[in-house]
């Protein structure tokens, strides 16, 4: 398969960046629920678009209901996401809670108000500062013919605006290892959930759960019991590969309203654009862009065969992509002079959501030394 | 589908059949590239076995045209190809400027005559060609070159110096910017095909820091050449320069991708790195481009071959790709610490190292500069304004 979109792909491509700079812009999203103080961070109206343009179900198997398409396509229309500075549950619901749930009990109770755009999920892994799925110390013990679960999870992207959550939490073993970690999904009406939502610095929403004696059944058990791990690094690649392709929307549009900026703002009687300085490091930072593209293609592809080398590929991009886009906002600011340092400008709304993506499910550190542990070093 | 899956297996076949095993060792360093040429030098008969065996099928060049000496394979074809070369770590059977470079230039601008002339004999490793472009008053203002060609009704008189000439003294035959007017400064310059045994071509060796002497001054002095030999028409011979220049550059891009290896540097590494947690954090970042860049470079090859890529691309991919094999050998250079220093020991294998690191610091120079590739691409890319 050739290294670059198919015809249908280049469809969807040219579909999905319509909707997005049209229903997705920074203004009508970002701006509009950020200045009104919104408690969910996104617009549940734009959601429903999402379910009505089909992108809620792309991850969906045809046979509950979605398209049934592949990583390729989810990561199109997070492209979009992120040059737009969208916020919408897409990435969270539609692309990791989806994965994780595939083939479980769960997914048919869930995936219908997914697909319709009627409800939010959310997943919930780390319970410290940074990305450590294997440090889940989170408890449930087996509770009549269910589970009881005792714990807290912190960074839960939209956690207080989700339906039901996706939580990791020990049957067995301790913190650091992989083995006897299970995966539920929790109601957000059981008894003993609390979420406590913080407005990040991108003006995004996440949530410190916390789970006291909180009972659910049998049927909440996503994967097997104890064997968590292989979901949650499915699930956690597929979402990974998601926000690569978002960190390579937002610096692209960090990257084009840059160039733009060189060609206008003139200094000196020239446009600043001229400057061999800049243009050298425009150039540069366009080949990072192409380079971080090609690495979350080749992540998606290999994902959507099944190959085994996914999982190394998924942490080059996701590594590339992030290192890339801090490169693409960092540039942008600087280039912009003082006004990039306003509110008012769009330039810093791209650095702060690329912070907050970064951090999200392994920085470029984490995925680095993972690159490493894979290479068998 | 099924036609692709046929061709591979029937590849697959063929390779196993006919890649003499010696052919599926790593190169252990430039001396191991076979290059042809009149006056072949193999290391050994596996050498010529598998480059001979390899043309008579047309597969140095497999995509281009038969009736040139090519394999006529379709992109998806070349891609398989590759790929289960790769499969079996066979070596490149053949290393030349004609198909990397020239071939490409003469199947869009050159003549039928030529064509049919020219290509069969690179297609087989007959002849080794070399490149005129740099004089020393001419490297990244390439445009401003003096060696002059004077029309004498039936042929050119060509005087001048060349300089930066890779194998000049190796070369069978040179492709050579000339200028024809001085009228205009890109538009007086002529695209040249000529023997470099005819008489007035001289070269001289230069030593470069690695230690050996892969290229030359040369010196033309009163060199007839046939008006035949001409490519392209008169005084438009920068378009076919820069044209070639494209798959110069895509050549030595290829350098990011360390011989088509797909071990990640930190392997190779590994028992160097155990008590260096600072240096394999180093290669571990690297590591991430490099497989980043992996990705990239498919991403390229694939859409050149379905005329989708930027045609300014090749300067991207030069610039990242030489500059990623400068860093690889920086951290290879590190990691051997005092060892890697040996130049002459048979313990280092002559210094194998330490040359090789040096020799790397030419990629962002040879094929024009890193700087040079970044004001391509923020001119004819992000359109970025400006002379
Ligand atoms: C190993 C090797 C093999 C080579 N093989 C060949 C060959 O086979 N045939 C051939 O014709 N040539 C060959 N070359 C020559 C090569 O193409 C030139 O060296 C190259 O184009 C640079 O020219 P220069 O050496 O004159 O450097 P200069 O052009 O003098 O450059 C000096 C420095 O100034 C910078 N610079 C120049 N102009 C600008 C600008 N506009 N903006 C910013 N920075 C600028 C350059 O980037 C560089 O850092 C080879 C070179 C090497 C090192």
């Amino acid at each position: 398969m050739p290294l670059y979109l198919t015809d249908d792909q280049a469809m969807l491509r040219d579909t999905a960046r319509e909707f997005m700079a049209e229903q997705g812009s920074i203004k009508a999203q970002l701006r509009h629920w950020r200045d009104r103080g919104c408690k969910d961070g996104f617009g549940h109206g734009l959601w429903k678009q999402f379910a009505e343009m089909g992108f809620t179900g792309i991850l969906v198997p045809e046979a509950d209901g979605g398209l049934g398409l592949g990583h390729v396509e989810a990561g199109i229309v997070l492209e979009e996401i992120g040059r737009n500075l969208t916020p919408s549950p897409f990435l969270v619901s539609a692309v990791a809670f989806v994965e994780g749930v595939k083939g479980s009990a769960a997914r048919e109770r869930w995936l219908p108000g997914i697909l319709s755009g009627d409800i939010v999920a959310a997943v919930a892994i780390d319970e410290g500062r940074k990305h450590r799925p294997e440090a889940t110390a989170m408890r449930a013990e087996r509770s009549g013919n269910g589970f009881r679960l005792n714990g807290a999870k912190s960074f839960v992207v939209q956690g207080g605006s989700a339906d039901v959550i996706l939580v990791a939490a020990r049957t067995g073993g301790s913190a650091g290892e992989t083995d006897g970690l299970t995966l539920f999904a929790v109601d957000k009406e059981a008894s003993g959930f609390g979420a406590a939502s913080e407005r990040l610095a991108d003006s995004s929403m996440a949530a410190r759960l916390t789970f006291e004696n909180v009972e659910v059944d049998a049927d909440a058990v996503v994967g097997e019991v104890d064997q968590g791990w292989a979901v949650l690094t499915r699930l956690l690649d597929a979402g990974r590969t998601g926000i690569a392709a978002e960190q390579v929307g937002v610096a692209s549009g960090a990257m084009d309203m840059t160039v733009d900026y060189l060609k206008q703002r003139t200094q000196f009687g020239r446009p600043i654009g001229e400057f061999q300085a800049l243009q050298h490091r425009a150039a540069h930072l366009y080949s990072e862009i192409e380079i971080a593209r090609a690495a979350t293609l080749k992540a998606q592809q290999l994902l959507d065969e099944g190959d085994s080398k996914a999982e190394l590929m998924v942490s080059v991009a996701k590594a590339k992509a992030g290192r890339t886009a801090t490169l693409a906002v960092q540039e942008g600011v600087q280039m912009h002079g003082g006004i990039g340092m306003t509110d008012e400008h769009d330039i810093g709304l791209f650095m702060k959501r690329d912070r907050a993506l970064n951090e999200l499910w392994g920085d470029a550190n984490y995925h680095a030394e993972r690159v490493a542990q894979l290479s068998g070093y | 589908m099924a036609d692709l899956e046929a061709f591979r297996s029937e590849t697959r076949a063929w390779l196993e059949a006919n890649c003499p095993a010696e052919m599926r060792e790593p190169m252990r360093d430039e001396s191991d590239y076979c290059w042809g040429g009149r006056n072949p030098t193999f290391k050994n008969d596996a050498q010529k076995r598998w480059m001979d065996a390899m043309a008579e099928r047309g597969w140095t060049v497999p995509d281009w045209p038969r009736e040139y000496g090519g394999g006529g394979l379709s992109p998806a074809e070349t891609k398989i190809l590759k790929q289960e070369m790769a499969r079996i770590g066979a070596r490149n059977p053949l290393m030349s400027f004609g198909i990397s470079m020239l071939g490409p230039a003469l199947l869009k601008y050159g003549n039928e005559e030529q064509k049919r002339r020219f290509l069969p004999e690179i297609a087989r490793g007959e002849i080794r060609w070399c490149q005129g472009y740099s004089e020393p008053g001419a490297g990244s203002d390439l445009a401003g070159l003096q060696t002059s060609a004077e029309d004498k009704g039936d042929h050119f008189l060509v005087n001048g110096q060349k300089v930066w000439t890779s194998y000049a003294d190796k070369a069978d035959w040179i492709f050579c910017l000339v200028r024809t007017s001085k009228e205009s400064k890109h538009g007086g310059i002529s695209f040249l095909l000529f023997d470099m045994a005819s008489e007035g071509v001289s070269t001289k060796p230069i030593l470069l820091i690695s230690g050996s002497s892969p290229f030359c001054e040369t010196f033309f002095d009163d060199v007839k050449v046939p008006k035949d030999q001409l490519v392209g028409e008169l005084n438009k011979g920068w378009d076919v320069a820069k044209y070639l220049l494209g798959h110069e550059r895509e050549m030595i891009s290829g350098m990011g991708l360390s011989g088509g290896s797909s071990e990640a540097l930190g392997t190779a590494l590994r028992d160097l790195l155990a008590d260096e947690p600072m240096l394999r954090t180093d290669v571990a970042r690297f590591d991430v481009d490099a497989i980043a860049f992996r990705a990239m470079s498919e991403r390229f090859i694939d859409e050149l071959k379905a005329g989708r890529a930027h045609p300014a691309q090749p300067s991207m991919m030069k610039y990242a790709g030489t500059e990623l094999n400068k860093r690889r050998h920086e951290l290879v250079m590190a990691a051997g610490g005092a060892s890697a220093l040996e130049w002459e020991s048979e313990r280092s294998k002559g210094g194998k190292a330490a040359r090789e690191w040096l020799r790397t610091k030419a990629n962002s120079i040879e094929g024009g500069t890193s700087e040079i590739q970044l004001g391509i691409v923020a001119k004819r890319i992000l359109n970025l304004p400006g002379t």
